[in-house]
Order: structure tokens, then C-alpha cells, then sequence
């Protein structure tokens, strides 16, 4: 564990932990402007640190500020833009509760004789059905919502089962499709940036010219992207309002703009930041963060995950000629 | 700047044509270069914005592109021709040839069934009257097959939601009066023996059920999982209603194609193959893509036995050979051939051109938005409920 510590530049522009304190990563920042180390002592720890998934599963929080790649180390496009080509996916239970929690035996729960039990819809999955222990990704710990907003998160987490659009197989919108526990694609050339998520079929092209306001709301939003020197910064808005954050019920309205940054830390890392500004539910613009991993595999490929005829008999079984269930 | 980057959006359905390389007289003038370009897409955008957008003001002539003599392929940084950028396959050109044609149309053949449609769409364009009565019960069918497909009859869509193409498919500055170009007739070929079993097989499977029973009972398209009329393929077609646009993007060892319709990648991998096993067959097969001189080829297979192609299921045997090869400044010349010797008796080949979107696709998103299916299935649900009250 101590290669969290070791592994950190001693650059790093902030000290000073933006989150809560009662986190292991309690140092860690969460800046926006992720140092470029320079030594090689840092990146040779960073390539023993980065090959053991398990390890890493812990220490995903404080890698953020163990310092970047020298401009050599990761690929870059012809034009010398780093190049992001490939299939990346987030570690850790950001999709379960972006939010720090606690280990808990199911999402849906009801009353029990001594304490809540698994609700009855989720009983039977048992174990599979529980949710796992996360120490987020929200800078500052919490989400700042307004006091409607925050009552409305846990009236959606109560009726997680009724509202959940990942339970129907609806598109994730973002930030959420970045940390489903599925990977994502991305096709990047110098006219072109698009991003292909294998959870629902979702996608989203990646406007390199700004092509003005949204004519329409949509689930993914409108993208258009610029680079800052080597950080690719796509602004987000557009949405319908209608997706969710994670599983927990956290929200935000149509009025959202995401200020997405992916800055690639090493040539199989990207550093994932999004500022979310959404006056009309939160008192504040606030952000997330986590690294993002290249699938090494050299024949890992994106799978179809067409969920939406998984959740015909949830949603249309009732109306079957001779409906199945009672 | 500003003006013209917004009314690209309102030019999204307006500017696709077919037209290619066409002699003078069938080609009005076009906007000459950047500045009316931009005329032209504001001239849309007006139209767009009094909700007329498909019918007037837009006619053929404004619609043709010139066809510069000076253009060269563009290629991307690693040599290979540039296919990026939004298309269309829209055409008024079947997939089958009529019996009594040849395989191509005169000229003037072009402006009048062009002129056809154009008169058409004006018409399915029109206002409704607000004042008329409700249509009888069973609806009012026109004759026009999509307009009645869309509506059942009781004035659903009208030419403002229809995009389906206004001009006969040039390919290689042929106007066609089919798609399919080999067996030479056009048409398709005949299934084989053991294709027309496996075909009489599948109908009696479904006919156990009624069409309104199940979900499963319903089309792929209306259950929001796929396009209809083979749009995402491969091969894609075009299916002579809406939405027959596609997004190209392009990487060294990648070839990514979006089908609008619904919102389907997919992923054709440049390089040596390495197939999935035969029991996993993506809706969209496993594709994967090499370089031919300036053409890109890309070889399908494991195809999902239910994305039927002219309303044949694949075989485990099924693959189809796409070819791109860039024609013109607007133009993507598309062939594909299908080998499926357990179905179909012989091979078949199609040309379509797929032309410039000069415009952005929207995110279909089809199934979060699906009362179709529910109301499909409570109607016949209510009908009988209906049918048994009756009957007591």
C-alpha cells in the first residue's frame, strides 16, 4: 500500500485534500491540472502500481496525484494530438453510488424484524445483488445539492427499482456512461472524435466544430470538444434531464452542462474529470474524477450489450396475450 | 458564421441527393460555391422554421451539387482514402428492379419520376385542415404506401416527418432503376431448397403465435432494436422512409460506422481476422475491413439470425463483402455482395450511393421513448377483453 505514497510526484500543485477526511486518501486531490512528472522514478512506479488490478482497485482514488507521463510515453496522432484510440473503462463502484458508502445488502430494501432486509423483488439474487463498498469520486465527498434536489435523490433512491433508467435498459447519459461497469470505444481522428459505450448501444460524437445551440434534448447531450494543450475538454448540455448519475438516485436536470476533461496520464491511462453546473439542482458546480483503463488485451473488443430486449418481459410481460407472470 | 453554422441543422434531411454526376439538363443551378451554399442552407433553414420543411421551397434544382472535375480523394494522414463524415443511402430507386425495366432510366425518365415525388411530397406536405371530422373508423388510406404505413390511415405522419429519399440512385453516372445489379434481371435470386425450408420453418414457428400476442411477436423495429429494412445491415439499405444516415469515422486500424436508426456502431477492425465463434452472432455480425488499393473491403459474418435480409433469415453460412471506394466530393460508392449457399442459390450484388449529409445526425433514442409497443400490446389486450364481453 505504501507505493500510493511513493508513487505520488512531488510536484503536485495542491496539497491540500478536497474531499472528506475520513477517507484513506485523505491527501489526495483532486485538482483539475494533473501534474506532469518528469522523473523516471515516478513513472517506473507507476508501471508496478498500474499492473496490479488489485492493488489498484484500492488505490484508484490517490493515483490521480501520482503525476503524469513524460510528452514521450503516450501515443500520439499524427498532428501530435495524444491519441485516446481504443477501449477504456473505469475500475472501481462509481455506478453503484458516485457518492462515498458503505457496503450495503441490496439497493432495493424493506423492512425486516430486527433490521431492513433485501426488498423481495432483488431477494433471490442473493449476494449478486449487493452492493459494494465505494469511497467515490465526488471532490468535497458529497454531491451540493439544493434541499429539493437532495430530497428528490432520496425519494429516487426509495424507489430506486420504479426509476432506475439503467433498470430499462434506457441510455445512461453523462457522465454516467464513462463509469458503467462496462468499456467503452473511443475512434479519434484529426476531423473526428466519437464515443461508442458498449452498455445499451449508447453513443456520442464528439463535435470538433461547435455546431451552435442544441436543436434538441437527448439522453447523451450535445458534445463538442476542444484541446487545451493535451487535455481534451468536451462541454457537454442538451440532456433531457431524464438520466441519472449512478444507481443511488442522484440526478440533475435538463439545465445540466458537463465540462468533461480526459487527459491521457500514460499510454494506457486517461485522468477522467467532469465538472457537472446545474443551478437548478445543485448550489454549486462540482466535480468528479477517476482514471480511466486501456484494455491491454490485444483482442479485447467492445461487446453488444442491446439490453433493450433483456427488459421486454419486465416491461411488457403484463400485457403478453398469456402473461407469464401471475 | 454564426448563421450558417446553425442552419446546418435545419439542412439535415433537405440537402441529401442522390444525384451524382448528371448531364446538364437534368441538373439545375447549383449553389456555385461557398457563399451560396450558405444561401441555400439559410433558404432551408426559413423553411424549416414555418414547419414545412421537406415539401416547398426546396426543390431538385437546389438540391443538385455540382460535381468539381478538379476534385481529388481526400486521404487521411496514413494514405488511405478520407470516408469520414455523415451519409445517406436515401434513394426513390428500389431494391428490386421492376420486371418490365432495364437496368437503367433515360433521363427523362429521372425528371419525371423525380418530379413525381416532388409533387407528392408538396402535397403530403399541406396543412391539415383543422376544422375536418375525425376519420371513419379503419382510417382513410391514401394509396401512398408510407404515408399509410405511418398513419394506419388516420393522418399520423405527413411529408414533414418522411424522409425518404426524392431522387433516383446514380452510380457511376448511371441513373438505376435497381439496387441489386447481379443476378442481372435485378431481382433476387431464388432461395435454395434448403433455404425455402429453413424460410417455410420460420413462418410456421411464428404462426403458432398471433402478431399481437407477445412482444417477440412484434417487428424488430418496432420493438426499438433495430432498424427496419436492413438500414444497419450489413449490407445497409436503404428502407425508403426515414433516417438513412450514417456516420463514418475512421482510424488507422478502425472503421466505425453509426446507423442512425437506432443509434447502432458498428465496429469493422482493419487487419488480420480473427472471427468470433459461430454461436456468437451480434445484430450486426462480426466485421472486419483491409485496404484494396484506394477501396476499403469489409468481410461480414456471424450475422444474428434475426436481422433478416429481404425478409430472409442468415444462415450460420451467411457473409456479405462490402466495398467503399470514394467517387466524388459527395459520393461514396457502395457494392456489396452476399454469399449465403445455404439460402439463397446464388450470390448477389448491389451498388448504392451513399451521399454527403450535409448535416448533423441526431441521437435516435427510440426504445426510452417506445409507447408503440406498450399501446400495441394493451390494444390487443382491450380488444379482447372487448371480444369476450361481447361474446357472454
Amino acid at each position: 500500500m505504501g507505493g500510493a505514497t511513493d508513487s505520488r510526484g512531488t510536484d503536485r500543485p495542491r496539497a491540500t485534500d478536497s474531499r472528506g477526511t475520513d477517507w484513506p486518501q485523505a491527501t489526495d486531490s483532486r485538482g483539475t491540472d494533473w501534474p506532469r512528472a518528469t522523473d523516471s522514478h515516478t513513472l517506473s512506479v507507476m508501471k508496478r502500481v498500474f499492473v496490479r488490478p488489485v492493488i489498484l482497485a484500492a488505490l484508484t482514488a490517490a493515483l490521480p496525484a501520482c503525476g503524469g507521463a513524460q510528452d514521450g510515453d503516450i501515443p500520439r496522432t499524427p498532428s501530435g494530438r495524444p491519441d485516446m484510440n481504443g477501449l477504456w473503462q473505469a475500475l472501481g463502484n462509481a455506478h453503484w453510488d458516485i457518492e462515498p458508502h458503505a457496503a450495503r445488502p441490496a439497493l432495493a430494501m424493506q423492512p425486516g424484524p430486527v433490521i431492513p432486509v433485501p426488498a423481495n423483488e432483488v431477494l433471490a439474487l442473493g449476494a449478486v445483488g449487493s452492493v459494494p463498498s465505494g469511497y467515490g469520486i465526488v471532490e468535497g465527498g458529497a454531491i451540493p445539492y439544493l434541499p429539493e434536489a437532495l430530497a428528490l435523490r432520496d425519494e429516487n433512491r426509495e424507489m430506486w427499482l420504479e426509476r432506475d433508467p439503467e433498470i430499462r435498459c434506457y441510455l445512461p447519459g453523462v457522465p454516467r456512461a464513462t463509469y458503467m461497469p462496462f468499456p467503452f470505444q473511443i475512434f479519434q481522428s484529426d476531423s473526428k472524435v466519437f464515443m461508442t459505450y458498449e452498455y445499451a448501444g449508447a453513443m456520442r460524437e464528439i463535435y470538433l466544430e461547435d455546431p451552435g445551440p442544441p436543436q434538441v434534448d437527448s439522453w447523451m447531450g450535445q458534445s463538442v470538444g476542444r484541446w487545451e494543450g493535451d487535455t481534451f475538454v468536451v462541454q457537454v448540455n442538451g440532456f433531457n434531464g431524464q438520466a441519472w448519475l449512478d444507481r443511488a438516485g442522484n440526478h440533475h436536470s435538463a439545465g445540466l452542462t458537463v465540462t468533461e476533461r480526459y487527459t491521457m496520464i500514460g499510454p494506457d491511462h486517461i485522468m477522467y474529470e467532469a465538472e457537472l453546473n446545474d443551478p437548478a439542482t445543485y448550489s454549486r458546480p462540482w466535480k468528479i474524477s477517476m482514471p480511466l483503463y486501456r484494455n491491454i488485451d490485444p483482442n479485447a473488443r467492445l461487446g453488444q450489450f442491446k439490453c433493450v430486449e433483456f427488459v421486454e418481459e419486465l416491461m411488457y410481460g403484463h400485457l403478453r396475450k398469456n402473461p407469464i407472470r401471475r | 458564421m454564426d448563421t450558417c453554422a446553425r442552419t446546418r441543422f435545419a439542412g439535415r434531411g433537405n440537402a441529401a441527393t442522390l444525384g451524382g454526376t448528371r448531364p446538364k439538363a437534368a441538373r439545375g443551378p447549383g449553389p456555385a460555391g461557398p457563399v451560396s451554399g450558405c444561401a441555400l442552407a439559410v433558404a432551408l433553414a426559413g423553411v424549416a422554421a414555418t414547419g414545412l420543411a421537406t415539401g416547398i421551397a426546396a426543390p431538385a434544382a437546389a438540391q443538385e451539387r455540382e460535381v468539381r472535375s478538379d476534385w481529388v480523394v481526400p486521404r487521411t494522414p496514413d494514405g488511405h482514402p478520407d470516408l469520414q463524415g455523415n451519409w445517406t443511402n436515401a434513394t426513390v430507386t428500389p431494391i428490386q428492379r421492376p420486371r418490365d425495366q432495364g437496368p437503367v432510366h433515360t433521363w427523362e425518365a429521372v425528371a419525371r419520376i423525380e418530379g413525381f415525388v416532388r409533387t407528392a411530397r408538396q402535397r403530403g406536405a399541406q396543412d391539415s385542415d383543422p376544422n375536418r371530422s375525425a376519420p371513419p373508423v379503419g382510417g382513410i388510406f391514401s394509396g401512398d404506401a408510407r404515408r399509410d404505413a405511418a398513419s394506419g390511415g388516420t393522418g399520423g405522419y405527413n411529408s414533414f416527418y418522411i424522409d425518404a429519399g426524392e431522387l433516383v440512385a446514380v452510380f457511376n453516372g448511371e441513373p438505376r432503376t435497381s439496387l441489386v445489379v447481379h443476378p442481372d434481371n435485378g431481382r433476387l435470386p431464388e432461395l435454395t431448397e434448403e433455404g425455402r425450408g429453413r424460410a417455410a420453418e420460420r413462418r410456421r414457428f411464428r404462426s403458432q403465435f398471433g402478431s399481437y400476442d407477445n412482444p417477440e411477436n412484434r417487428p424488430l423495429a418496432e420493438r426499438c432494436i433495430m432498424s427496419f429494412g436492413s438500414n444497419a445491415g450489413p449490407p445497409m439499405l436503404p428502407n425508403y422512409f426515414y433516417n438513412n444516415n450514417y456516420t463514418i469515422v475512421q482510424t488507422p486500424d478502425h472503421v466505425m460506422i453509426m446507423t442512425e436508426m437506432v443509434h447502432d456502431v458498428r465496429i469493422i477492425r482493419l487487419g488480420e481476422r480473427k472471427p468470433l465463434p459461430p454461436h456468437i452472432r451480434p445484430w450486426m455480425g462480426d466485421s472486419w475491413g483491409r485496404w484494396e488499393g484506394d477501396t476499403l473491403v469489409v468481410e461480414t459474418t456471424n450475422l444474428h439470425p434475426d436481422q433478416t435480409l429481404q425478409g430472409i433469415a442468415p444462415s450460420e453460412e451467411f457473409k456479405v463483402i462490402e466495398r467503399f471506394t470514394r467517387a466524388d466530393e459527395h459520393t461514396i460508392n457502395y457494392e456489396f455482395t452476399v454469399e449465403d449457399p445455404i439460402m439463397w442459390s446464388e450470390p448477389w450484388r448491389g451498388e448504392v450511393p451513399f451521399k454527403r449529409l450535409d448535416g448533423l445526425v441526431y441521437e435516435y433514442a427510440c426504445h426510452e421513448g417506445n409507447y408503440a409497443l406498450e399501446n400495441v400490446l394493451r390494444g390487443a389486450r382491450a380488444q379482447e377483453r372487448q371480444g369476450r364481453q361481447e361474446r357472454r
